[in-house]
């Protein structure tokens, strides 16, 4: 397992899961539910913050916010698709 | 018939409310707290509908204090803004999480339309909508497609709104609201989860093809607009060419404001019959509301602006590239709106700094917003530049007076960002700062609605501002007419006597009364009274009345230097009042103005919080003393220490 923060732009995954913290209701809220893919768009000039295609919109977080998404490559789960 | 309109951010909320209402749009405060209430009215066939726009919120479970008042209203059915049909605006091309909030306000059992707008950027995204299916799956809601941008399905809107008041609500989407859910994360949680999970399910019946990440490119235009290096020289150049508006152009309309204003003030004094009363109107209330009229013309131009880059979504990806700048700071991406605003005039920097969720960043960003340079102290750094700092080249092409401008501008920012960096350390927040912003596609803005929020912004600025600016000029204004005991009349007395024996003309007579009386009013008495405290600024009690004045708004200085120093001033024109200033001498015979005194004076001016407006919106936004006590106090402090640094140094 990875954290989003690790991910490369151009790469798709999937949402394992997301850590306990206090920000992890609007972190759902905004549709980064496990089993959903988003795909890494871009970073800021600074490298973060980045922005994340997720439910056919774009999201831009912090890394801060970032690592507190577990996701895993699509290759790997794609059987349970 | 009330009716509120609630919907995600970048939903096309603000396009439908505008389309209903056009013109016919307040904005107020709900009672009791700082958020803004924005209300608007339309009829149709003979029936009224009162409409309140709500903040976006995804989710009615609130992140900030302004998305609370959408769980409030709806929550109680006591609250005198409970509505008798809710709309939800969604947009049609991302169902999947519009539908969280409309799920929820769903089952809250309120009467209930569902707009699916944007229908034409669904359409580009080849998105379609089975509305049958939708209406099965939400027996009681009413559901129609517009295209708001365009004023596309208004009377559908209308009439769904009149037939969601006679459905009957006794179903649910998912089931009632937890009421605990409110102050518990964790419930928050699992109802988010079930919603979706829920929605996705539903979805795949009612949505024939859905835009799936990996389909997802990134967009020309972004890749342009965030590039590393490009991106930032684009977004200089935008900044530059927006101030190069508010200062250059706005520089004509303010400039025929001003001379209207003070012609019209000499026009009362003069058919007024002489007295206090014609005084009040002619010298206090007329000049107070000239001091607000006067800045509308660079508040539209900033604000117009705004309202396109806000539009074509742009202004998110701005707040994207600065947030990781602003952090280290304190602050947040989204600073950068409320900072530049400032420039133009801090009230309504302080007010855009409501989209900031988190408690101390938004914090930070109020406490130093004033001490970005705003458009009253220009007047005042210019009298004093043109009378202290010679006009010359410097390195063969750059102006002296110029260059000094921009020091005082750019001293204004640095100290701005070092505060905030300061304040970082101070301020204690349990939360941490956060970021979960949406980047909208591009669009071209739409006129309508970036002339109704330029509309807006200047009405909020006159009433929050104008009524403490005008309040404020009446009393000063009764404090420069009216001195101790008989000291005025006496000296007027004096001042006459001398006119007769040294046949001084009758205009330049009126201009040493005038300058008389204001030297023995209680506002020449409070000058002289601060004078032991200003002198080591390099200040005498002239400049004592002129910084007390200017507590109105800071243009008020000049105004207040040419009554003390019997000059009169023509317009803009304030070459006469440079002149006599130079020739101002102590009583030991050297100048008042010097480099020295000059130089403080400018720096007082960049740090002290001159403006009791500001302090009143201040108050406002953080609803207690505390905060724009502490501001005022820093300020003050951190202006009275740099100007005696400077002229200490200086001397």
């Amino acid at each position: 397992m990875k954290k989003l923060s690790v991910i490369a732009p151009g790469t798709c995954v999937k949402i394992k899961s997301i850590h306990d913290n206090a920000l992890k209701p609007k972190l759902l809220e905004m549709g980064l539910i496990q089993g959903n893919e988003v795909k890494v768009l871009f970073k800021a000039p600074l490298g973060d913050p980045i922005a994340i295609a997720i439910q056919g919109y774009t999201l831009s977080l912090r890394m801060d916010e970032a690592s507190l998404i577990e996701v895993e490559d699509l290759t790997h789960s794609s059987t349970l698709i | 018939m009330k009716v509120a309109l609630v919907g995600n951010p970048n939903t096309g909320k603000s396009s439908v409310f505008n389309m209903l209402t056009g013109l016919r749009q307040q904005v107020g405060n709900f009672p009791g707290i700082t958020v803004e209430k924005k209300t608007g009215s339309f009829s149709y066939q003979n029936n009224n509908y009162q409409i309140i726009d709500f903040p976006g919120t995804y989710s009615i479970y609130p992140r900030s204090n302004d998305e609370r008042i959408v769980y409030d209203v709806l929550s109680d059915k006591s609250h005198p803004d409970f509505p008798d049909v809710c709309i939800v605006v969604a947009d049609k091309s991302n169902l999947e999480r519009n539908l969280l909030l409309f799920s929820q306000v769903y089952d809250m059992q309120i009467p209930i339309v569902l707009v699916l707008n944007m229908s034409d950027l669904a359409r580009k995204k080849n998105i379609e909508v089975d509305l049958n299916q939708l209406s099965v799956l939400f027996p009681h809601a009413a559901i129609v497609e517009t295209n708001a941008r365009v004023a596309l399905g208004k009377n559908r809107l209308i009439e769904a709104i009149n037939m969601a008041k006679v459905t009957s609500q006794d179903d649910y989407f998912l089931g009632p609201l937890d009421t605990e859910a409110i102050r518990n994360p964790s419930i928050q949680e699992t109802e988010t989860t079930k919603r979706y999970e829920k929605i996705q399910t539903v979805l795949k019946k009612a949505i024939t093809q859905s835009a799936h990440p990996k389909s997802y490119q990134v967009s020309k235009l972004d890749k342009w607009l965030v590039h590393p290096v490009a991106g930032y020289f684009i977004f200089a150049a935008i900044l530059l060419t927006v101030f190069q508006f508010i200062f250059s152009f706005a520089a004509i309309p303010m400039d025929w404001i001003d001379s209207q204003f003070s012609t019209f003030s000499d026009w009362l004094s003069d058919v007024l019959p002489q007295g206090v009363f014609a005084d009040l109107i002619s010298q206090g209330i007329i000049p107070g509301i000239g001091g607000v009229v006067v800045f509308i013309p660079q508040i539209a131009i900033l604000f117009f602006f705004i309202a396109i880059l806000e539009e074509s979504g742009y202004l998110a990806r701005v707040v994207f590239m600065m947030d990781r700048l602003m952090r280290p700071l304190g602050l947040n991406g989204k600073s950068v709106v409320p900072l530049l605003s400032s420039v133009a005039c801090a009230i309504p920097g302080v007010m855009a700094t409501r989209t900031i969720a988190d408690w101390k960043e938004r914090m930070i960003t109020i406490l130093v917003a004033p001490l970005m340079s705003c458009s009253a102290r220009i007047p005042v750094y210019t009298v004093l530049i043109s009378l202290v700092i010679p006009s010359e080249k410097v390195f063969g092409f750059l102006n002296l007076q110029g260059l000094v401008l921009f020091g005082l501008y750019a001293l204004g920012l640095i100290s701005a960002l070092l505060i905030a960096a300061l304040l970082k350390w101070i301020i204690h927040s349990k939360d941490k700062g956060f970021l979960l912003l949406e980047l909208p596609d591009y669009k071209y803005p739409k006129w309508k609605n970036v002339g109704l929020m330029v509309v807006e912004k200047v009405r909020v600025f006159i009433w929050d501002a104008g009524k403490i600016i005008l309040a404020l000029s009446v009393i000063l204004w009764a404090l420069a007419s009216f001195g101790p005991g008989n000291d005025m009349e006496n000296a007027v007395q004096q001042v006459n006597e001398k006119i007769k024996t040294q046949q001084i003309d009758e205009e330049e007579g009126e201009h040493l009364i005038a300058s008389v009386k204001l030297e023995n009013s209680y506002m020449g008495y409070l000058g002289k009274g601060i004078e032991p405290i200003i002198s080591p600024l390099g200040y005498d009690w002239k400049i004592g009345i002129s910084l007390i004045s200017s507590f109105a708004a800071r243009e008020v200085f000049v105004g207040s230097l040419a009554t003390i120093y019997a000059v009169h001033e023509q317009g803009d024109d304030n070459e006469r009042l440079v002149d006599r200033l130079k020739r101002e001498k102590r009583n030991d015979g050297s100048a008042v103005y010097t480099l020295a005194s000059g130089v403080s004076l400018m720096i007082f001016y960049v740090f002290a919080m001159q403006c009791i407006a500001t302090f009143a919106v201040v108050k406002r936004e953080t609803k207690s003393w505390k905060w724009p006590l502490i501001q005022m106090g820093f300020m003050g402090v951190l202006a009275y220490l740099s100007a005696l640094l400077t002229y200490q140094i200086l001397s």
